[in-house]
């Protein structure tokens, strides 16, 4: 098992949704990011005053999978959420250990 | 056919006979007053009386010139009655510029800054609001428009608790507005210009120390000033007053209000020192959308400002309302443009700091000037102040949070030279009763002694007033509390609270 996260543009977050859903991955936790990398941020000015905003917006995805469909998902959400501009965002992959659905007690890739 | 059910029938019934005896009533009533309340007048006198009603004169004037005098009639009807539209205009004016402070300015200001102040800037307007209306019973309005001190620089006590405020008009302020309803209406002003200053010092005084400067600020600026421009023995009631010295004109406030506002305010954050971290931490406007909200509300709270500073609805306040639309228009599509051609962006801030330089400048002149010249001031204004607030504040680095000193001190400091060089008799024909000599030649002369003089009061009483609370109760918060931020650490309230367990 594998849990994916994924930093993606903010207006993205429909496009990778229905791109997921369309190949049944059955669940994700979205959470509204800030944070900076390549693309650093923007300058705003009000009246006399000048700030740089560092930190941008972006949209967190984590994404639990098995390992059979893993390849199939992390392409998908790169497919989708691809404008070829920079600040796009990054995809980590990282080892799951385990889960555990709480209604039922399943564990494993059952859970999942 | 239409049926309706019994108890509808009863009800339309019932509803048409008492709407029936209450017509019947005021119709007895109607008929029967004129002949006890006029009994000892004649025609004549009445329609003099009606005359002088539509023509916003003196009742009384009539009487003593018309050739058929009575000793009673018209004189003791005039003593009595009050002109039923103007005072409904008044009353509506009042209410429009309570509404520039509540909440017009507090949330013009609440949107300006960061979101763990934005229910100080409330509570400082809610408070101003609550201590000045007392103070204004108490003493404010008869120090203003009392004249038993015999005094150019302060009128008097004969009107301290509102004793003898009452349904009369007093005919040295307007032949037929309740003597009530114009200290509400001055009361409105003595709230809303402490109110502006608080721009100048937000997110770092205690909100102990805003009240006590208010008051002071009110009893040793605002009161004597306001009596100066406006009372009808002041030194600089140019239009009103033919003993003046200094023979000034201000239509609805640009010396009173604007320019005793924005120079006492830049004095007050000189005084006070700029907010923990400014020129580091970034400090950008929490809500431009409240701040929008504000401007709006601020922009039609102004008619009554303006239009309704003609205490009467005359053709004076008519021309007042067009002179304050046009600059407003102008100097808010003004200050935009010049971001657009500077920057690229003409953005939301823009549009509303113009709305307010606009307001401000043509504040002094509204009821004097032309269509035409409130055009000019609205480029002069949005223009001047824009390049006060974005150039000369960053040059010197002072704290002027929300740019009061830029717009209403510079402005208001623009509208009445203005004002000197435009007014015109052909427009408000109040000018040439002691003016006729001076305006359109030398007015502007008289103008720039007036603002001299108002510079001087401001900056000198704010200097005292500050540094007197500085050395006793003190001005500011803690560090801890200002970093934390007013609203906790001041008022134990959040602005927002958007927390996932309380939905």
């Amino acid at each position: 098992m594998k849990l994916i996260i994924a930093i993606i543009k903010p207006f993205k977050v429909e496009d990778v949704k229905a791109a997921l859903t369309a190949i049944e991955v059955e669940g994700m936790t979205v959470t509204e990011v800030k944070g900076f990398g390549r693309q650093k941020g923007h300058t705003e000015i009000y009246r006399g005053s000048e700030y740089t905003v560092d930190f941008l917006p972006k949209v967190k995805l984590e994404i639990a999978v098995s390992d059979e469909i893993l390849d199939k998902v992390v392409s998908t959400i790169a497919k989708a959420a691809k404008t070829g501009k920079i600040g796009d965002g990054k995809i980590f992959i990282l080892p799951l250990e385990e889960v555990l659905r709480i209604r039922t007690d399943e564990r494993g890739d059952a859970a999942v | 056919m239409l049926t309706l059910p019994l108890s509808l029938r009863n009800t339309l019934f019932t509803c048409g006979l008492a709407l029936l005896l209450a017509l019947s009533g005021i119709s007895s009533r109607a008929a029967s007053s004129p002949t006890s309340a006029h009994s000892e007048a004649t025609l004549e006198q009445r329609v003099a009386s009606l005359e002088a009603y539509l023509a916003n004169t003196d009742p009384a004037a009539g009487a003593k010139e018309g050739t058929v005098l009575a000793s009673t009639g018209v004189t003791t009807q005039s003593a009595l009655a009050v002109g039923p539209g103007h005072n409904a205009w008044m009353m509506i004016s009042t209410v429009l510029v309570l509404f520039m402070t509540l909440p017009g300015l507090a949330l013009f200001y609440g949107g300006l800054v960061r979101t763990k102040n934005v229910l100080s800037i409330m509570a400082w307007c809610l408070g101003i609001t609550s201590l000045v209306s007392v103070l204004w019973w108490a003493c404010g309005y008869s120090l203003v428009f009392g004249k038993n001190f015999h005094s150019a620089y302060l009128g008097g006590s004969e009107y301290c608790f509102f004793r003898g405020v009452e349904g009369a008009p007093n005919p040295d302020y307007s032949y037929w507005v309740s003597q009530q309803v114009f200290a509400m209406y001055q009361l409105m002003f003595a709230i809303i210009t402490p109110a502006v200053i608080i721009g100048a010092i937000v997110e770092r005084m205690k909100f102990s120390a805003v009240l006590v400067f208010t008051s002071l600020w009110l009893l040793l600026v605002y009161c004597p000033l306001a009596h100066m421009v406006w009372g009808s023995t002041g030194l600089m009631n140019g239009v009103w007053n033919a003993n003046a010295s200094i023979k000034a004109i201000d239509f609805a406030g640009g010396m009173v209000v604007e320019m005793a506002s924005g120079w006492s305010a830049l004095v007050l954050c000189l005084i006070v020192g700029p907010r923990a971290g400014f020129g580091k931490t970034p400090m950008p406007p929490h809500s431009m959308v409240l701040c929008m909200i504000g401007t709006g509300l601020l922009w039609v709270g102004w008619y009554g400002f303006n239009a309704g500073s003609a205490v009467a609805a005359d053709s004076i306040a008519g021309n007042a309302f067009v002179t304050t639309t046009f600059a407003a228009a102008v100097a808010s599509g003004t200050w935009a443009a010049l971001e657009y051609f500077w920057r690229g962006k003409a953005s939301v801030l823009g549009f509303c700091s113009g709305a307010v330089a606009g307001l401000v400048g043509v504040t002094p002149a509204c009821g004097f000037i032309s269509s035409t010249a409130a055009i000019w001031l609205g480029l002069l204004s949005g223009s001047i102040s824009f390049l006060a607030c974005t150039k000369i504040k960053s040059f010197f680095r002072y704290d002027d949070a929300l740019d009061v000193f830029g717009v209403h001190g510079v402005a208001g400091t623009l509208g009445m030279i203005f004002t000197g060089v435009f007014a015109s008799t052909a427009v408000n024909h109040n000018l040439a009763t002691h003016l006729s000599g001076i305006v359109g030649q030398t007015l502007w002369r008289e103008q720039l002694r007036g603002m001299g003089l108002t510079l001087v009061l401001a900056v000198i009483m704010t200097g005292f007033i500050a540094f007197s609370l500085k050395w006793t109760i003190g001005l500011r918060p803690s560090k801890e509390s200002e970093m934390e931020g007013l609203d906790q650490s001041e008022h134990g309230e959040h602005g927002y609270i958007y927390d996932a367990s309380n939905i």
